[in-house]
């Protein structure tokens, strides 16, 4: 079994079995949670600039599918795991995780032990890091992970966005004839959704409640975006630090009251920097499908799927303009606000799950809601 | 939504005596949610009928009650304790069943008892088959297709249409009992016989056949503000037609992607909505076609399960706890997750490590029982291993069986592949292993099993570098192929034998190597924030989380997995040791493998390890804590197996010397001292041959007990009245050899059997318990009911007893606990069997006492005198009088013999408290399951030397007013004696017979007795109808006796209950 090694700048180094390209990549080094859904994860653009682990011992086992991918490639620079399946078993299943990833380029060590990784992260912070399947040498992985640029002040968003517009119509297909979707409610709402690297389940959700989707590049006017008369515009999720956004912020706050707006994750952030808040760094993130965030409007607690490294501080917000909506109950952090004056509210997390909990669906409901009576 | 002060007194009843299909898992939720509720400032109440139960210790609730678990008991309990609630979903399908009848016979109203938990109406849904089938279509979760039916009529019309294989499962019967799957139109008929006999409403339902279908678990819990967390998903290793209680299962599911497992988290969480769960937690049951995805629900349970036990253990969230506060109206994130401190308790845990559940059986105790297992669960307890891969926690969670036999060293049959992996028993596992070894492929163990290929390939994987292995030598061998060999979970003992050598060389090599193992903590949460609660499993990773402290520590070896002998009341023990430490200012370290028990509570222990009890764990555990102290006599027999290679180790074993504990079990030895010590035992020899075995006998006297030297399957002992049994014995029944000679002991004919626990610190004794057996010597003592205070025992045979244990304790520099067995035949005390550690009836006494005897017992082990616990000396007084009665799988098994004899076959105990024996009997009877009938017939059939007595009896019977009925000897010994009695045929003489009345319904208690030699087909025919039947059979005449004084007891004696706070504050007061 050929190897491959993880090494982070800090100098630690961990070595395993290589399972996928026969490559070199770096990247932040992250962990997730999350028990299901790792193909999901793979191609999750909100990924990108980003070295993956996998707190899941067992990876693999129900291979990948064309159905659950959430962009049309994996995003992930890299993966770590303790253990990839050497055979895939699902009845869905198309293709085995490992040559996906291999396909795309993407190295993978495994056989690590990912939880003191894991535990290292937790203490130290998130850092960055060169997953090889090439070099032999740690110390040099060790140099080169120094060498590569910080996640803070990347604008990664427009590196992944689509180049052309696009429309969107497909809905959420049952993934067995047991599963209960509702057939799609007729289109009624156009929607134009910014891509900062969405995921497709967004967009299928979005279709489910009765939107017709027209996804635009990152850094389109709020003036062409208005000249498509969306009956709202939605902010997607995307990978890096918010702060460097700052067309993108300044077109949102260009769209405020113009039209309704609602954004997931990063769009929550670069939501939250229109409305004059601040973003920062957490020390780890939020990346798994388990977290409990309270509404604070109905009282009710959802477990929700999460993938962010940035956090808007809600201390920084204008509680005459905005009103916190959710928050988080592990750690307290801000998950959700709307606006006082206009028509637009947004959360961290994901409500499209996928991977994760259905527990938020009804967000995009409310979207509806808000074009409805903003019509 | 904070706690409800509205209510002050809660009720909680327990599930009563450990059978199959309910066992010790419903005392670590009654526990968890009587320590929860009482520490939210609660006054407890608690009923069950076990006394081997940790909830039912005195101090756990405000007021305990062993007492029968029907109605009328409840009803008297509720008079006088007047609760504000009734919790009714941590007690099992027992506790939840008594509810309901509680709250429709309008109990609950009369004395304003309010139903916490789940309402009436929520259960009755979930439990119904039909309306929760109703209730499902209604939020679009589909069924297999099914039917109730009343009749077999019914049945074969029905079967006929949904075609063949189909399910029969009768309504409400614990884990199964009386189904089965039909094949064909015979299997039909017999089964449907049996549900419609077993079930209490006589109802069976047919259903479509999933054979073969992934099956999977979720553990929900909801709150009063609807809050929906699921704790757990398991998948089932054995596809669908295994009940899950006899399949090997997985947390968390392995082979299904988010997409397939958020439909079936959303299925689960409607179907909690719907049937209507206020508060708590429930299970609920999918499978899937592994072809099309096509998933169906297959039922819920409203309450704490089996399933939760596991579910609480493999993540490290404590359901049962949690289910009560959210009973009495906590919201699930106004709750604290104990582990991270930080968190709140409203999150679905994530793991990263696989954990196992394999069942364990005991099919050898019970000879023809079917070993085949379908939809009723046969297993008798349960082991559970976590592990950072499914490979590494399925090789540990074997070990953990104790089968007695090395995986891997099991006799297999190549010619049996094919029939063992198609139809499941419990070898399936290891022939899946032998077919690979054999050369079998992937695909065609699949095409026979229907299990996962993702499950099986895992297995091929091992197997695989199991043949690498062998190609390598302890000294070839590399550490990263040593590194593999461990993370894969293989054992040290399993490379010794490959590589022809010791296992404790391996170890050292491995040592020598830097290849350690580490520890892993349970942190719910897979790392993401840090654990404060050192819950541990090993691993072969690169950084250990065990963090051991500088504190003074002692480390208890639990008992491992439930089985017939060593069950819940060494688990009471292990717990005791562990709070008895915490109070000595003594960090507890708790080793167990059972996900069952109370034991594996993260927090009854200061520290958990939750691993095998074999040499390699615990010396592992031990490199890393270095104990102070580590206990191995309250566990039972597991750990006393491991104390002698410890202490060679150089552990520090506290307590009796295990060369002592080993002494009192060689017969040699202990037939020394008992000689030097001047005490008498029955007189005895050994055998090699058949002349040899005659010439003993002759020379003790007839009759003999003839057993081997170990016991091994069933027949293990026989009683022999005559030479020919002695010479048919020894040519047939057994295999001897010069090591292992056929042992041979006068048997004590008539005598009654007494059993003692005693306490002692190397200078003092004190006597805990003097027990009285019901049954003659020659029953189990664990099969046979007994009774505190001894009833029938004169004072100088009493003194002796008592100066007896003394001296043995003395003998045997006993420090803690010791059992001593005595049978008193004419005046005569003989001494039958010594074990100086603690015994199956530990529990029983401590609680007919009101002295916890494993907390004095650990006090003492750390040097304590007894006299700084108790002023008492002697033997504890007894106020009450207190019946423990066993529990008897044998519905589960039919076509198996159901007559008591020197094999213990009990899964479990109950308890009776009354004024007089004839109370606590009856009681412990109407708990054990076989209550005694008012008024009827009993019939009686003895053999020859039973005769004069059972006239005796028979007269008592005919005194309350019951006929009676016997078999031509008998009734012509019965008309002698001048008592009225029909002549009945037995089976092979003709019809009708005591069976077709027993079908009848024309008897209502048998008594039967046998000589002890192999039973006749038509005694086992009469017991066996009887038990089918419900109609308590009754083997001894002691027994039948006892059996009279308890009826006498019901017409006179009004229902009464008593606390065990009461009885002990009488009994403070009098001392």
């Amino acid at each position: 079994m050929p190897s491959a090694i993880l090494a982070l700048e800090d100098g630690s180094v961990f070595k395993g079995s290589s399972f996928g390209a026969s490559a070199e990549r770096s990247g932040e080094v992250v962990f997730n949670t999350a028990i299901t859904g790792y193909q999901e994860i793979f191609t999750d653009p909100s990924y990108a600039g980003q070295i993956v682990i996998l707190t899941n011992p067992q990876i693999g086992n129900y291979g990948t599918n064309a159905a659950d991918n959430e962009s049309s490639r994996p995003y992930i620079e890299g993966l770590a795991v303790r253990e990839f399946s050497s055979i895939t078993s699902n009845w869905r299943s198309d293709e085995e995780a490992r040559a996906f990833l291999g396909e795309h380029g993407i190295p993978v060590v495994s056989d690590l032990d990912t939880r003191a990784l894991v535990r290292h992260l937790r203490t130290r912070g998130v850092m960055r890091g060169v997953l090889s399947a090439v070099e032999s040498d740690g110390a040099k992985l060790v140099e080169r992970a120094r060498q590569i640029p910080t996640m803070a002040g990347l604008d990664l968003a427009s590196r992944v966005s689509t180049a052309e517009p696009y429309e969107w119509s497909k809905p959420v297909e049952p993934c067995s004839p047991s599963e209960l979707v509702a057939p799609p409610l007729e289109p009624r709402y156009h929607v134009v959704a910014y891509d900062f690297g969405i995921k497709q389940n967004i967009l299928r959700r979005l279709v489910q409640v009765g939107c017709r989707v027209t996804v635009v590049p990152a850094l389109t006017s709020a003036e062409d975006v208005l000249a498509l008369k969306p009956d709202g515009v939605f902010l997607s999720n995307g990978p890096g630090d918010p702060e460097p956004l700052e067309t993108q912020v300044s077109n949102v706050r260009r769209l405020l009251g113009k039209t309704p707006v609602f954004g997931i994750c990063l769009g929550h952030q670069i939501l939250g920097l229109a409305v004059g808040g601040r973003t920062y760094k957490l020390k780890f993130g939020h990346r798994g499908a388990n977290h409990p965030v309270i509404n604070k409007v109905t009282n009710r607690v959802e477990i929700t799927s999460h993938n962010h490294g940035f956090a808007v501080d809600p201390d920084s917000l204008n509680s005459n303009d905005v009103e916190i909506t959710h928050m988080n109950l592990n750690d307290q952090t801000l998950e959700g606000f709307r606006h006082r004056h206009y028509p637009a509210f947004c959360v961290q997390y994901h409500p499209e799950a996928a991977p994760g909990p259905h527990d938020s669906h009804y967000l995009f409901d409310d979207f509806v809601k808000l074009m409805a009576s903003e019509h | 939504m904070p706690r409800r002060n509205d209510l002050h007194r809660i009720l909680i009843i327990g599930s009563g005596p450990i059978v199959i299909g309910q066992a010790c898992e419903f005392d670590y939720s009654g526990t968890q949610a009587a320590k929860a509720l009482r520490g939210d400032g609660y006054e407890v109440v608690l009923v069950n009928s076990n006394p081997a139960t940790i909830m039912t210790d005195p101090n756990l609730a405000d007021r305990t009650y062993i007492e029968p678990l029907t109605r009328p008991y409840l009803e008297e309990i509720i008079r006088r304790e007047r609760p504000d609630a009734l919790l009714s979903t941590v007690g099992g399908q027992t506790g939840l069943n008594l509810s309901v009848d509680l709250a429709e016979a309008g109990v609950l109203d009369q004395y304003g008892v309010e139903l916490i938990g789940a309402k009436i109406d929520a259960i009755k849904k979930a439990e119904d088959r039909l309306l929760f089938k109703d209730a499902m279509r209604k939020i679009g979760l589909e069924t297999p297709r099914s039917k109730l039916v009343k009749t077999e009529a019914e049945a074969l019309e029905f079967a006929e249409r949904i075609g063949y294989p189909c399910i029969l499962r009768p309504s409400f019967t614990l884990g199964g009992t009386g189904g089965g799957i039909a094949y064909n139109r015979e299997d039909l008929v017999e089964i449907i016989e049996r549900g419609l006999a077993l079930s209490p409403v006589h109802e069976v339902l047919i259903e479509e056949s999933v054979l073969g279908w992934k099956e999977f678990e979720l553990e929900v819990m909801r709150d009063l503000a609807d809050n929906v967390i699921i704790i757990c998903s398991i998948e089932n290793f054995d596809p669908m037609g295994v009940h899950t209680g006899d399949s090997i299962t997985v947390a968390p599911a392995q082979t299904l992607t988010d997409r397939e497992y958020q439909m079936m988290r959303d299925g689960a969480i409607r179907c909690l909505r719907e049937i209507g769960v206020d508060t708590g937690g429930s299970n609920v049951q999918f499978a899937i076609d592994p072809k099309t995805g096509r998933m169906v629900i297959i039922e819920m349970n409203p309450r704490v399960s089996r399933s939760s036990a596991l579910a609480s253990k493999a993540t490290g969230f404590p359901i049962a706890k949690i289910a009560a506060k959210l009973a009495v109206g906590y919201r699930l994130d106004e709750i604290r997750n104990d582990i991270t401190r930080k968190t709140p308790a409203c999150f679905e845990p994530t793991i990263d490590y696989v954990v196992v559940k394999i069942p364990k059986w005991q099919f050898e105790k019970f000879p023809g029982a079917d070993p085949t297992l379908g939809t009723q669960m046969k297993s008798v307890g349960e082991v559970m291993a976590i592990g950072r891969t499914f490979k590494q926690a399925l090789w540990k969670g074997l070990r953990s069986l104790e089968t007695g036999k090395a995986f891997g060293s099991e006799k297999l049959d190549k010619s049996l592949i094919p029939q063992k992996l198609i139809t499941p028993t419990p070898d399936r596992l290891n022939y899946i292993r032998f077919a690979f070894e054999s050369g079998y492929t992937a695909d065609e163990i699949h095409e026979m099993t229907a299990i996962d290929p993702w499950f099986l390939r895992q297995i091929e994987e091992v197997i695989r570098l199991q043949g690498e292995l062998q190609k390598e030598s302890l000294d070839t061998v590399s550490k990263d192929t040593l590194v593999s060999a461990k993370r894969f979970g293989i054992s040290d003992a399993q490379l010794a034998r490959t590589w022809g050598t010791a296992e404790l060389t391996v170890r050292e090599k491995r040592k020598a190597l830097g290849v350690v193992a580490v520890f892993n903590r349970v942190d719910t949460c897979s790392a993401e924030f840090e654990s404060f609660t050192p819950y541990l499993y090993s691993s072969y990773e690169s950084v250990s989380e065990a963090d051991p402290t500088d504190r003074k520590k002692v480390m208890i070896l639990g008992s491992g997995p439930n089985r017939i002998g060593q069950g819940i009341e060494f688990d009471y023990c292990c717990c005791h040791a562990s709070f008895a430490l915490q109070e000595l200012d003594c960090e507890s370290i708790m080793v167990n493998c059972n996900p069952e028990t109370v034991s594996t509570d993260y927090d009854t222990s200061d520290r958990l390890y939750f691993e095998p009890l074999t040499l390699e764990h615990v010396l592992n555990i031990c490199d890393t804590e270095k104990p102070d102290g580590l206990i191995v006599q309250f566990g039972g027999q597991t750990p006393l197996t491991l104390a002698l290679p410890l202490k060679r180790q150089g552990v520090p074993i506290i307590g009796t010397d295990p060369e002592n504990i080993d002494l009192a079990e060689d017969r040699k030895l202990f037939g020394k001292l008992l000689d030097d010590l001047g005490i008498p035992a029955p007189e005895n020899g050994s055998a090699t041959s058949a002349e040899e075995a005659c010439a003993i006998a002759r020379r003790i006297g007839y009759p003999v007990l003839v057993r081997p030297s170990y016991v091994l399957g069933g027949r293990a002992m026989v009683i022999a009245y005559d030479e020919e049994t002695v010479r048919e014995y020894m040519r047939e029944a057994v295999s001897f050899s010069q090591e292992r000679p056929v042992l041979i002991d006068r048997f004590l004919e008539d005598a009654t059997e007494v059993d003692v626990d005693a306490l002692s610190d190397g200078d003092d004794v004190l006597i805990a318990g003097i027990m009285e057996h019901i049954e003659e010597a020659g029953v189990h003592s664990g099969d046979s009911s007994c009774v505190l205070p001894a009833q029938s025992i004169p004072r100088r045979q009493l003194d002796t007893i008592e100066d007896y244990t003394v001296r043995l304790a003395k003998a045997l520099h006993v420090i803690g606990l010791m059992n001593v067995q005595y049978a008193i035949q004419n005046g005569t005390v003989y001494v039958l069997e010594v074990n100086p550690r603690a015994s199956r009836t530990v529990p029983y006494v401590s609680k007919a006492t009101g002295v916890p005897l494993p907390k004095i017992a650990v006090g003492l082990m750390l040097g304590k005198h007894i006299r700084d616990f108790t002023d008492a000396t002697g033997v504890l007084p007894v106020l009450q009088d207190f019946v423990k009665s066993p529990v008897f799988p044998f519905n589960k098994f039919p076509g198996v013999d159901p007559a008591l004899g020197p094999e213990m076959r009990s899964t479990g105990e109950v308890m009776g408290v009354g004024a007089n024996f004839g109370e606590a009997f009856a009681k412990a009877q109407i708990s054990a399951g076989t209550p005694l009938p008012d008024t009827g017939t009993v019939f009686i059939s003895v053999n020859d030397h039973h005769k004069p007595e059972a006239a005796d009896v028979a007269r008592r019977f005919a005194a309350l007013g019951f006929k009676l009925v016997a078999t031509r000897g008998t009734a012509a010994s019965l008309r002698a004696a001048g008592l009225t009695c029909k002549t009945v045929f037995k089976v092979n003489e003709g019809r009708p017979n005591a069976v077709d009345l027993l079908k009848a319904g024309a008897i209502q208690l048998a008594v039967y007795t046998t000589a002890g030699a192999p039973a006749f087909f038509d005694e086992k025919a009469i017991r066996r109808s009887a038990v089918m039947h419900r109609v308590p059979c009754i083997t001894t005449l002691s027994g039948a006796r006892a059996a009279a004084e308890a009826m006498a007891a019901r017409k006179r004696d009004p229902i009464r209950v008593w606390s065990l706070q009461e009885i002990h504050a009488r009994e403070k007061a009098t001392a």
